[in-house]
C-alpha cells in the first residue's frame, strides 16, 4: 500500500491532466507533422467511433443488454443531419438545430426498438437487435421508391458542412497566427464532443441511474425485487446509448459530406461491439482504447503492411486489405484468450486481482466446506 | 383493534398451478404487524412458490392478497417492493461484481428520486441524497455485522456475510415485510446462531418477519407463529408448540406412508 502525500499527488494528477489536455490540443498539429494530414482524417474518425463505443458501453457495458444494431442509431442522427441539410429536399437548416434534432430522433428510435425487447436478455436479445439494425438499413436502402426520400443505394451527397454560426468548417481558418485546416477544426470539435460524451457517461456511472442500470446487469430479478422499475431504467439505457450514436451520426455526415447505407452495416456494429468488449466493458478508459485501437491499428497495418512486404520479400504476398481483416481476428482471439475483461477492465474487475480480496474468497471456501 | 387493521398480509384461497401440477391449491394464511411467522414443509412443498407469488415474481391463478389493506393479485414485483415487501433468494442473489456498499445502495433505489438531470447536474439536492444513499448503507451494512470493508465485491464476502448482505439490501428499502427464503441455508451452528440473533433485533424495529425454513429447529425457536405447507397444501398453522405436536405435520416430515 501506497500512502503518498495527498498534497503532492493531487499536484501530479494536475499535472497529468495538464499534459493530456496540451497533447490533445497539439495532437493534430503533430500527427500532420509526422505522419501527413491524411491520418489527422483518420483521428477524426476515431473520434467518431469512440463517440459510438461510448453510447453503446452505455447499454452494453452498463446495464449489460447486448446491442448487436446499435450501428443503427448512428443511421437515423447521419439520415436526419442529410436530409435537412442537403439539396435532397433543398432544406440546409442549421447545425444547431439538426445535430440535437437527429439526436433526439435517434433517442425515439431507442426506446421504439427497445420496448419490444424489453423481455429479452443475452443471445435473444442480440439476435432481435441484430434483426433491427439490419431494417434501418434495409428501409434507407429501399425509401427511394415510390417517394425519393433517402436516394436509395446512391446516398446523398453533397451534404452541408458543419457551420457553427458563421464558423464553416469546411474551409481553413487563420487564428492567432496558426492556419487551421478543417480537419484539424472538425477535430477540436469531436474533441469537444466526446470529452461531453465522456463527463455524462462518468456522472452517469456513478450515480442512483448507473446503479440501477449495474444492478439489471448482474441480476435482473433481484433488481426487480429491490424495486427497480427494471422497464424503464431498461428504456433510458437505450435511449441514452441512442442518443450519443444519433449525435454521432450527425457529425458524420457533417464531416463526411456523403453518405450511404453502406456505412451502417451489420459488420459496422459488430465493430463498435468490439471496441467495447475489446476496450473494457463498463470502463470508459478501456472503451475509449477499443475505439482508438480499432481505428488507428487497421489504418496503421493498411498504410504498414505493403512497404513491409516489399522490403521483406521483394514483392506483395498478401493483398493488405485482407491481411487487415486476418489480423483483427487474431487480434480478438487473443485478447480474449489472455485478457477476457478486456484490454483496460473497470475498476471492479481490476480489484478481484487485489490481494485483500484474495484472502476473502479463501475465507468463502472455508466457510462452504465447514458447512457441509 | 379490530382483526383487519391487526392483519398485514392476508392470504385468501391461494391456487398455482404448473402445467397440470398444482403447486398450491387453496392456501390462506394471514401474517400480523410484528410478527416471525414461519413457514414450513417437506422439499417440494410449495413454499418457494408460495413466496414467489407474495413478492410478486409469480403470477397467482386463484385466491387474492391484501397487503397492508390493499388487495392485488397480479402486481409487479418493484410496485410491490414500493408497497414495503422486501425479500431475499433462497440461492442467493446479490449483485455479484458490485461492492457490499453499492448492493445496500440500489436498494435505496426506491425511496430516492434523483434522475437523469440531477445525476448530470450533481447539483446540491443530487449530492445531499447520494450522501445520505451512502450513509445509510454503511448504517445497514454495520446494523447487520459486516465489518468488512465496505469496497469488497460482493461475491467475496464470505458466504455467511453474503446473506447478511441481501438481508441489508432487502432492509434498505424500508420495509414493512420481510420475507426471507431459507436465511439459514448452508450456514454452520455459529452463524445460525447470529442470524437467529440479528432477525430478533430487525423485529424488535417493528418490521413483520415472514420466514421460509428448512430447519425446523431454527423455526420452533424463533417464530411466533408457524404454517406447514405439504404437498400444496396448508396442512397447520399455529403457535410452534402446538404445531410441533401436530399428527398431520409429525406425518408429513416423517412420512406418513412408512409407518
Amino acid at each position: 500500500m501506497r500512502i503518498g502525500r495527498p498534497v503532492e499527488n493531487k499536484r501530479k494528477a494536475w499535472l497529468a491532466f495538464a499534459a493530456l489536455a496540451v497533447m490533445l490540443l497539439v495532437l493534430p498539429f503533430a500527427t500532420e507533422a509526422l505522419l501527413g494530414r491524411g491520418w489527422v482524417r483518420i483521428v477524426d474518425f476515431a473520434l467518431l467511433y469512440i463517440m459510438l463505443a461510448l453510447g453503446l458501453n452505455i447499454v452494453v457495458g452498463y446495464a449489460g443488454l447486448l446491442d448487436l444494431g446499435y450501428i443503427a442509431f448512428f443511421a437515423v442522427g447521419a439520415y436526419c443531419y442529410a436530409l435537412l441539410g442537403s439539396p435532397q429536399f433543398g432544406l440546409h437548416l442549421p447545425f444547431w438545430i439538426v445535430l440535437p434534432l437527429g439526436a433526439l430522433l435517434a433517442c425515439v428510435f431507442g426506446v421504439l426498438l427497445g420496448a419490444p425487447t424489453l423481455r429479452l436478455r443475452g443471445d435473444y436479445l442480440a439476435i432481435v437487435t441484430l434483426g433491427f439494425g439490419e431494417i434501418i438499413r434495409i428501409f434507407l436502402n429501399n425509401l427511394n421508391a415510390p417517394v425519393n426520400i433517402t436516394n436509395g443505394p446512391q446516398g446523398i451527397s453533397m451534404i452541408d458542412p458543419i457551420r457553427i454560426g458563421g464558423f464553416s468548417l469546411n474551409s481553413t481558418h487563420e487564428l492567432l497566427g496558426i492556419t487551421f485546416p478543417p480537419v484539424h477544426l472538425y477535430y477540436y470539435l469531436f474533441l469537444g464532443v466526446t470529452l461531453l460524451v465522456i463527463f455524462v457517461s462518468l456522472r452517469l456511472e456513478d450515480s442512483r441511474i448507473g446503479r440501477a442500470w449495474m444492478a439489471i446487469r448482474e441480476d435482473e430479478v433481484a433488481a426487480s425485487a429491490m424495486g427497480i422499475n427494471t422497464r424503464n431504467i431498461k428504456l433510458l439505457a437505450f435511449a441514452m446509448g441512442a442518443t450519443f450514436g444519433g449525435a454521432a451520426g450527425g457529425l458524420f455526415a457533417g464531416f463526411q459530406g456523403f453518405i450511404s447505407p453502406e456505412s451502417f452495416g451489420l459488420t459496422e456494429s459488430v465493430m463498435v461491439v468490439c471496441m467495447v468488449v475489446l476496450g473494457g466493458m463498463g470502463n470508459i478508459g478501456g472503451v475509449v482504447l477499443g475505439g482508438a485501437l480499432l481505428v488507428l491499428l487497421p489504418e496503421a497495418l493498411r498504410h504498414g503492411a505493403g512497404p513491409v512486404q516489399q522490403v521483406l520479400f521483394g514483392k506483395m504476398l498478401v493483398d493488405p486489405e485482407s491481411l487487415r481483416m486476418l489480423m483483427f481476428g487474431l487480434a480478438l482471439v487473443l485478447v480474449m484468450l489472455w485478457r477476457p475483461a478486456g484490454l483496460w477492465p473497470s475498476t471492479q474487475r481490476r480489484r478481484e486481482l487485489t490481494p485483500g480480496a484474495g484472502v476473502a474468497h479463501q475465507e468463502q471456501e472455508s466457510v462452504y466446506d465447514a458447512s457441509k | 383493534m379490530t382483526p383487519r387493521s391487526d392483519t398485514l398480509l392476508e392470504l385468501t384461497g391461494i391456487g398455482k398451478h404448473f402445467g397440470g401440477l398444482a403447486a398450491l391449491s387453496d392456501v390462506s394464511l394471514h401474517i400480523r404487524h410484528g410478527e416471525i411467522y414461519g413457514l414450513i414443509g417437506p422439499n417440494g412443498a410449495g413454499k418457494t412458490t408460495l413466496f414467489n407469488i407474495i413478492t410478486g415474481l409469480y403470477q397467482l391463478d386463484e385466491g387474492a392478497i391484501t397487503f397492508d389493506g390493499t388487495a392485488y393479485s397480479h402486481c409487479k414485483p418493484h410496485l410491490l417492493a414500493h408497497a414495503g415487501i422486501a425479500r431475499t433468494f433462497q440461492n442467493i442473489r446479490l449483485f455479484a461484481n458490485m461492492t457490499a456498499l453499492e448492493n445496500v445502495m440500489v436498494g435505496r433505489h426506491l425511496r430516492t428520486r434523483t434522475g437523469i438531470w440531477g445525476a448530470l447536474l450533481r447539483n446540491a439536492a443530487a449530492r445531499a441524497e447520494e450522501r445520505a444513499i451512502a450513509r445509510r448503507a454503511r448504517e445497514l451494512l454495520h446494523y447487520v455485522g459486516i465489518e468488512r470493508p465496505h469496497q469488497t465485491l460482493a461475491k467475496h464476502l464470505p458466504y455467511g456475510e453474503q446473506r447478511r448482505l441481501e438481508i441489508a439490501r432487502a432492509l434498505a428499502t424500508e420495509p414493512k415485510l420481510l420475507a426471507l427464503d431459507e436465511p439459514v441455508a448452508g450456514m454452520n451452528a455459529t452463524e445460525t446462531e447470529s442470524l437467529k440473533a440479528l432477525l430478533q433485533t430487525i423485529r424488535a424495529s417493528g418490521i413483520t418477519v415472514l420466514l421460509i425454513e428448512h430447519d425446523v429447529k431454527l423455526i420452533l425457536g424463533l417464530c411466533d407463529r408457524v404454517a406447514v405447507l405439504d404437498y400444496g397444501k396448508k396442512i397447520a398453522e399455529g403457535l410452534p408448540e402446538e404445531v410441533r405436536q401436530n399428527p398431520a405435520v409429525i406425518a408429513a416430515y416423517l412420512g406418513g406412508a412408512a409407518e
